[in-house]
């Protein structure tokens, strides 16, 4: 009960304080934006590839759903960040001198980054819609891509937390973030149709959290939706939150012991 | 009844000692000053006593609540204020102090009437409303005060409740403190380097150096375990082997130290052992640049117990 309680305190404190400046929400979308209209430029083409595997001519369609999702990717790994100015600030000790849960301090960083994903995933998608992208499964469709955006965010935002509580230090975090960023992001169909990359990838992507949700997000949007790989990739994805969530949680000792 | 006991805490950091058989303890309603350099392990022990870090060995009882068996227990009973500043700056005053209060498991009324009421007693009151990152250094201190507070804890850790305040700011929070301590009916840890903080605020203290407890007692007593005056010689050169032999010889001469170009000596009355001292010196040719007596303070008997100078001792470390 009062991790239920204690929970929703801090979720409160994360919702507020990001609130106050809103503005930050939304230019954090700018490059991801980016990403999309270069991409979507640059590859345009590559949807008449033989082989197909597309399921869409148009490819700026085919890369907005893998857009919000890598958005979210990539706003979890940095999240650990505002962490590590909790624990700069002594906000965190604080916090553990007093018998609030440790699981409602990790959970709390967990649901800002999914509540940063899900905002930034709508902004995106409301924009993709201008640049003419359809979502075949209508607002089922939207709905699946925001949640999508959270469950991609969370368990990478769950990880960050962790390493930030291990490490404290924020070039540290940085590496880390670099160091996993990129290779997740290659190693999936995020850019490309997943029968288009050579074999030893589409085997590895199989265990890519990123490729889950990027899996979840594109079927809801382009016609011939797979409902079973959708729900069990958002099974797998809400899975590794709560794993991540309780290691995250579990690294307090370490960082304590640090004290 | 003992608010506080610690015993024969110790704790290392990899090659580092900070805790070294500490031990004290603290009667309930007083306020216990740790007094001690930075890395004295003044810190390290309000973290143990906060359930923040375990000691290697040893007992800390809070209450009679056992720091590492019952740390919840121990958690429901104090009011931890750190170093530095705790408070969240993205949130109000009131925000940061209605949040304590919940996790600390109050609500409702009781809790705003209560947060009001510590607006009012710490006196930020008007910026009760602001976001923290316009507060100045004090008022963020009161803050942190106020939070350590929210719940009418019985014991409250201050750990170093006035470093980086400018001096007005400082002797402002000590008059808060000192008020706040007798209308609270608190048990009060306090830890500081400032001899002057100790002098002002603790019943009683303790001279922590090098992860254990060197001396303890009421400021009053250890000064007066001080007796008679100081008086320190300022030499322009460095003949301090003869200086120091023609100063003992004079009556009244209790002892003399001497560091570099200085030679404070212990006297019975300042005011009349300077003019034998400085014709003394007069006599052999030995050139004075500076004359100073000053009645016993904590740095003496920081100065007696530990074999070092506050000041220098806190510099070394800090470097």
């Amino acid at each position: 009960m009062n991790v239920a309680r204690d929970t929703w305190y801090m979720v409160g404190r994360q919702a507020r304080n990001l609130m106050r400046e809103p503005i930050w929400i939304a230019l954090l979308v700018i490059q991801p934006l980016v990403w999309l209209t270069l991409y979507g430029q640059l590859f345009k083409h590559v949807t008449n590839l033989p082989g197909g595997g597309f399921g869409t001519t148009s490819y700026i369609t085919f890369l907005a759903p893998a857009i919000v999702v890598m958005n979210a990717f990539f706003g979890g790994t940095w999240s650990g960040m505002a962490m590590i100015s909790d624990l700069d600030r002594e906000v965190i000790p604080r916090f553990l001198a007093t018998p609030v849960s440790r699981f409602a301090l990790t959970a709390s960083q967990v649901v800002r980054a999914a509540l940063i994903a899900t905002i930034q995933g709508l902004i995106i998608l409301l924009i993709s819609l201008a640049l003419g992208v359809r979502i075949d499964t209508g607002f089922e469709g939207w709905l699946i891509v925001i949640v999508t955006a959270g469950l991609v965010a969370a368990p990478f935002a769950a990880l960050s937390t962790a390493i930030a509580l291990l490490t404290r230090k924020e070039a540290t975090m940085i590496a880390v973030a670099n160091f996993i960023g990129l290779p997740l992001l290659f190693l999936s169909s995020t850019l490309i149709a997943i029968n288009q990359v050579p074999h030893w990838i589409q085997v590895t992507s199989r265990y890519n959290p990123v490729n889950w949700g990027v899996d979840a997000a594109r079927q809801v949007v382009l016609p011939g939706t797979d409902w079973g790989s959708v729900g069990e990739h958002i099974g797998l994805l809400f899975a590794l939150t709560l794993a991540m969530t309780g290691v995250a949680t579990w690294t307090f000792r370490a960082y304590q012991r640090s004290l | 009844m003992d608010a506080i006991v610690v015993e024969d805490l110790r704790k290392s950091y990899g090659d580092v000692q900070a805790l070294d058989g500490i031990s004290f303890t603290v009667g309930e309603g007083e306020v216990f000053g740790l007094l001690g350099p930075n890395g004295a392990g003044k810190t390290t022990t309000v973290k143990v006593l906060a359930t923040l870090t375990k000691p290697d060995s040893g007992r800390a009882e809070v209450v009679m609540q056992d720091v590492v068996k019952d740390p919840n227990g121990v958690r429901r009973t104090i009011g931890y204020v750190p170093q530095g500043s705790g408070v969240d700056r993205d949130a109000t005053g009131r925000e940061n102090l209605m949040l304590q209060g919940r996790i600390q498991r109050m609500h409702g009324a009781q809790l705003k009437s209560r947060v009001n009421e510590l607006l009012r007693l710490v006196g930020i009151e008007e910026a009760a409303d602001r976001v923290v990152r316009g507060y100045s250094g004090g008022m963020k201190r009161r803050l942190d005060v106020a939070l350590g507070l929210v719940h009418r804890p019985r014991v409250v850790y201050l750990d170093e409740p006035t470093t980086g305040l400018d001096p007005e700011a400082r002797v402002s929070m000590w008059e808060e403190l000192g008020r706040i301590a007798g209308q609270e009916a608190l048990t009060i840890l306090l830890t500081t380097h400032y001899l002057e903080e100790a002098d002002h605020l603790a019943n009683r203290l303790a001279i922590v150096s090098r992860g254990h407890v060197v001396v303890e007692g009421t400021p009053n007593r250890l000064k007066q375990s001080r007796e008679g005056d100081s008086v320190t010689v300022e030499l322009v050169d460095g003949s301090t082997p003869e200086a120091r032999a023609i100063i003992e010889s004079l009556n009244g001469i209790r002892e003399v130290r001497v560091e570099g170009r200085l030679l404070r000596s212990r006297v019975e009355n300042g005011a009349r052992a300077i003019p034998q001292i400085l014709s003394a010196l007069d006599r052999s040719g030995i050139a004075v640049d500076a004359v100073d007596s000053h009645r016993p303070s904590l740095d003496d008997v920081y100065l007696h117990y530990t074999g070092r100078d506050f000041s220098e001792e806190d510099e070394a470390i800090t470097e």
